[in-house]
């Protein structure tokens, strides 16, 4: 698996942070360099909030991601901040319900996933976010369902751990979806 | 060894300093350092310690004075203004020869300035943290596992020579998580007894006391004199750096902490095109690592320092060369961080024998943080 530099955006409360967290632990798992960084600070009520993950072979120098080669976005406003940023052949993902994003570059591949609505239809409100990193595991293989299982099991707190089941349950809606049409 | 764990540098220096000993927090909360105090706060009441959120960073410096008076390991975080409130009681500590560990988990600045990653604190640690003739060690960790593993040097370079230890973060170094293999805690019966502490007696030895003040001038000349002998020590065998791809290097880049992070990936990038570029990463600010710098000095054509600030640390590699080669600049500050890609162009002007000092507007076109 290549070195990747991953952007995750979105509104502040929609668990980006924690998606970065999962991407990251998954690196912890696979015995991988890894790095995690949020943005902070007034930023994170409203507005975008985003998370940089970078997974390496090597030591990570810059865990700032400035050029993403993949950006999941959840929100319309961090599309918009991010997509021009994105490295050519890059790869972008967006929550369809609630970005509805068109992406006019032809350099890189664009997808489009209506997490939100999937989330509400299985039962996983809240749980976009996973579904997110389960679209992403799909399309680059990144890391492997098992250990993003185990992320999940890390980073779900023990006082929720009800929750670990929906998070794997979220984590394969996403791994499994078949991809929405392009928009027109 | 202890299992690799996904820690934030806040955390991990925090756990780390539990585990070097350290059973006294005294903080007050300032963005981007408040993890640490916050972590401080769930685990000290645990393991029979003491965490205390003082009413300003003023009280938790004078409580740590205290502390450390009475002989045991105690530490204070904040970040660049609240470093600023603890001044005062840095240089009664100095005067009093105590030791601590005070991190700055540093932010923009000046004033209040803003929350996001900054290296501008850099003066203030080396040259003066505090009125006075002082210094304390300083050092720059640049990995989560940096920040937990010269916690406890810190605290052990404190004791030996009886000054306080600043450890100067950043926010980035802070905020993120990485991988970090936590220490193993120290035996403290280990640790060596302070003599000097005023922890009681009862009348089984004469009585220790803990000042600063020396009305009489020659008094205080020579208790300067005597603490000048340790700096000169400390100076001649603490000085700490991490070179890389010295060997065959025409230009060296020199920085620390979470810059060298964006210098790595700048000069790993100029090495796969071919260029003969050296890194240096002082890990100790204060001593500055004269002796790498000197050392590289004698092969190379140019240094390069690179910082999140305008040029500070640059004035260290000025003065360990004597300016017989030249030592450009390039950063931002006030909370920017740089690309790599900005300081390969850096990079290859200096290659070019280009000289400069530069900190350009804010061009590129996105970013994190």
């Amino acid at each position: 698996m290549a070195n990747l530099e991953i952007m995750l955006a979105g509104f502040g409360g929609q668990g980006i942070l924690f998606s970065g967290k999962l991407v990251a632990y998954s690196g912890l798992f696979d015995g991988r360099e890894l790095s995690w960084l949020p943005s902070y600070g007034p930023e994170m009520r409203g507005g975008t909030a985003n998370c940089s993950v970078c997974l390496s072979d090597e030591a990570i120098g810059s865990p700032l991601v400035i050029n993403p080669d993949i950006l999941v976005a959840m929100n319309m406003p961090s599309f918009d901040k991010f997509v021009e940023a994105v490295k050519p052949n890059g790869i972008i993902i967006v929550d369809s319900s609630i970005a509805d994003a068109c992406c006019m570059r032809k350099d890189v591949s664009f997808y489009r996933i209506p997490a939100t609505q999937l989330a509400e239809e299985n039962g996983l409100k809240g749980l976009a976010n996973v579904i997110m990193v389960g679209k992403l595991l799909q399309l680059t293989e990144f890391s492997t369902l098992d250990s993003l299982d185990k992320a999940i099991e890390k980073s779900v707190s023990a006082k929720r751990a009800e929750m670990v089941g929906f998070n794997k349950k979220a984590l394969r809606v996403g791994y499994e979806y078949v991809d929405q049409k392009e928009c027109e | 060894m202890s299992e690799k764990v996904l820690m934030k540098g806040n955390e991990a220096l925090a756990e780390a300093a539990i585990r070097a000993g350290c059973k006294h927090f005294f903080g007050y909360p300032i963005t981007p350092q408040t993890e640490l105090a916050a972590y401080m706060s769930k685990r000290m009441p645990k393991i029979g310690g003491t965490y205390l959120q003082a009413e300003s960073e003023v009280a938790a410096i004078n409580m740590v004075y205290g502390a450390s008076a009475a002989g045991v390991r105690v530490m204070t975080s904040s970040s660049s203004p609240g470093v600023s409130l603890k001044a005062e009681g840095v240089s009664y500590m100095i005067g009093s020869d105590l030791p601590a560990v005070i991190i700055n988990v540093q932010r923009g600045g000046p004033g209040l300035g803003g929350i996001q990653p900054s290296q501008a604190d850099y003066w203030q640690a080396t040259r003066a943290m505090g009125h006075g003739d002082g210094h304390v060690i300083v050092f720059a960790p640049a990995t989560v596992q940096e920040m937990a593993d010269l916690v406890a040097r810190a605290f052990d370079l404190g004791d030996r020579y009886r000054t306080p230890v600043m450890i100067l973060a950043d926010g980035l170094l802070g905020q993120m998580m990485e991988p970090v293999v936590l220490p193993e805690p120290v035996d403290e019966s280990n640790l060596a007894p302070k003599e000097w502490a005023t922890s009681g007696h009862k009348g089984l030895r004469p009585r220790n006391t803990i000042s600063s003040l020396f009305l009489d001038p020659q008094q205080l000349e020579s208790s300067i004199l005597e603490r000048r002998k340790r700096y000169e020590l400390i100076q001649e065998v603490e000085q700490m750096a991490q070179e890389e791809y010295m060997d065959d290097a025409e230009v060296v880049v020199v920085a620390y902490g979470a810059a060298s992070r964006i210098v790595r990936s700048a000069v790993n990038k100029a090495r796969e095109e071919g260029l003969k570029v050296g890194f240096i990463r002082p890990i100790t600010l204060w001593p500055f690592p004269t002796q790498v710098i000197q050392a590289a000095a004698k092969k190379a054509q140019a240094f390069l320092s690179v910082e999140f600030s305008t040029g500070q640390m640059v004035d260290d590699i000025r003065l360990a060369i004597r300016d017989e080669l030249p030592v450009n600049f390039f950063g931002h500050t006030g909370g920017v961080v740089p690309d790599p890609d900005e300081v390969l162009v850096a990079i290859k002007r200096s290659l070019s024998q280009e000289t400069f000092y530069e900190i350009p507007y804010q061009k590129r076109l996105t970013g994190g943080a």
